[in-house]
């Protein structure tokens, strides 16, 4: 039973903190705003389920057990929610994606209509 | 930007270091909410200095000497650190010693700040609640009133805009209410306390009328009511110290609360953390609510302005 | 292999503060503290289970609540087009002085 544990609980953590590098990886070799958000939101969110998943397999007493659950919880919830806010806003704000042809597309059907 | 990253790191220095309550408070108020502030305030003010009109030598002056004058009195203070500094041989072995008998609380940050050194944190709430004032003296503007149909075509307009985080924030507040609930009373047995709570009560707030518009806000939470509550956090802390003193005691001396001393003690650090908590949250809302309210008069200002110089 | 997460955790904080520095706009900047924030939560529960005090989970909590609401707040007062449209007139874009 120990060693599932460990072994269970190790394989998630090191998953997570894989994804967590690697997540930051492409945060800086990236070579555009809306990738490396893209990077980022994906692997920050589920690298940190990863890693809390472990550390819930770890734990002993229900009471660090309910608040792990509660902090996944609110990461899960809060992780695309700001990927989201932030996509929307640089989009709104002027930062063009390097790819564009498609895009002076979108720029000019927003400029004819009113709604969002 | 780097302000927040600061705020961030030198709170994980902080629980490195095993100061876990001194990361707490500096999470949600360095990294969050003097951000956030500083924020509001920037994007309000322009990007040059307006040119000083009086040359500001003599001022420099009474700095330089004032400043020299407290360095050389701390220059008698034992070295910071120094192992045989009184407070390392008399009054820390003391409190760890005897905090446990004393009072009864497992938490011995929050018995030093709200028993041993009780006057202290008067004066710190005292301070809260002063700046919250010189806040309300200094920038509290008449509000105009606005047309509703301005206001229902804002909001119409935000919705859309914004409508995955307005779900998402309704979603979140009541549990962060709760939070701030739990972090109050939960002082005695783990970080937390009076001030933390404040902030993360008026974090909550914050959210509410950053997503759906200090209107609907000021609507929602009344201005006078959180003055008063302001006010009644303050009075709440003193009449602890002027229950003591009725009871016989010195100025907040707990342990004549009650027939048991242990219980005076749990009883009087209920009601002050609650009296701080209540300062800290209303003092942050009232001073948000005032930054932003100029922003948005400013804003609507040069609305009306430029409506106007178009038609 | 705790202490060894923590690393990873650590060295990917590192590469935020670098794009957070180097970051061409400003855009940039709010993704890498907002990223750095989310390994700052990692970082306090796996230092919690290192030291054994679990305690910090309450730290962690907070940390991810304000770190939502400073990103958020940042968006919003970093706008530099403020009331996007409203229904009476056709201009799309309204700038803010």
């Amino acid at each position: 039973m120990e060693i599932v544990i460990t072994i269970s609980s190790g394989f998630f953590i090191l998953l997570g903190s894989f994804l967590c590098i690697s997540g930051g990886i492409g945060l800086l070799r990236f070579p555009d705003f809306y990738t490396r958000m893209h990077a980022v939101g994906v692997t920050d969110t589920l690298g940190a389920g990863m890693i809390l998943v472990g550390l819930m397999i770890l734990s002993t007493d229900f009471l660090v057990f309910a608040k792990l659950v509660m902090v996944l919880l609110l990461t899960l919830l809060v992780g695309p929610t700001t990927s989201h806010v932030l996509a929307k806003a640089a989009f709104h704000n002027g930062v063009i994606p390097k790819d564009s042809s498609s895009l002076s597309q979108a720029k000019k059907k927003e400029n004819n209509s009113s709604i969002i | 930007m780097l302000a927040g990253i600061y705020g961030l790191l030198s709170a994980s220095f902080f629980v490195a270091m095993d100061a876990v309550d001194v990361a707490f408070t500096e999470a949600a108020v360095g990294a969050g909410i003097s951000t956030l502030l500083m924020l509001v305030v920037i994007s309000m003010t322009g990007r040059k200095e307006k040119p000083t009109r009086h040359k500001p030598l003599p001022a420099f002056f009474v700095v330089i000497i004032t400043g020299g004058l407290l360095i050389y009195g701390t220059l008698d203070m034992p070295h910071f650190g120094s192992e045989d500094a009184p407070i390392h041989n008399h009054t820390s072995p003391r409190y760890i010693n005897d905090s446990m008998q004393e009072i009864g609380i497992p938490n011995i940050v929050t018995s030093v700040l709200a028993s041993y050194r009780a006057f202290d944190t008067f004066g710190e709430v005292v301070v809260i609640f002063t700046a919250g004032i010189g806040v309300l003296t200094l920038l509290s503007v008449g509000r105009a009133k606005e047309n509703d149909e301005e206001i229902e075509s804002i909001n119409d307009s935000m919705h859309q805009q914004h409508l995955v985080v307005r779900i998402v924030a309704k979603m979140l507040i009541p549990f962060i209410f709760l939070f701030a609930l739990y972090v109050q009373f939960h002082g005695d047995f783990g970080p937390g306390g009076g001030f933390q709570a404040g902030v993360i009560f008026a974090s909550a707030i914050i959210l509410y009328a950053m997503l759906f518009g200090l209107v609907t806000a000021r609507k929602v939470i009344n201005q006078t009511f959180i003055q008063f509550i302001a006010a009644l956090g303050v009075l709440l802390y003193g009449s602890v110290g002027i229950a003591s003193l009725m009871n016989g005691g010195n100025f907040l001396d707990y342990n004549v609360l009650s027939s048991n001393p242990i219980t005076g003690q749990h009883l009087g650090i209920l009601i002050i953390e609650w009296g701080v908590g209540c300062t800290v949250a209303s003092v942050m809302v009232v001073i948000f609510f005032n930054f932003a309210g100029r922003r948005e008069r400013k804003q609507h200002k040069n609305k009306s302005q430029n409506k106007e110089s178009s038609t | 292999m705790l202490i060894a997460a923590t690393l990873a955790i650590f060295v990917a904080m590192i590469l935020a503060i670098i794009r957070g520095i180097a970051g061409p706009t400003l855009y940039d900047r709010i993704l890498a503290v907002n990223m750095f924030g989310t390994k700052t939560v990692l970082l306090i529960s796996l230092l919690g289970f290192v030291m054994g005090r679990p305690e910090f989970l309450d730290i962690a909590i907070v940390y991810a609540l304000i770190n939502f609401i400073s990103v958020i707040g940042v968006l919003r007062y970093s706008d530099t087009n403020q009331f996007k449209h409203t229904p009476n007139d056709n201009e799309s874009i309204k700038k803010d002085v």
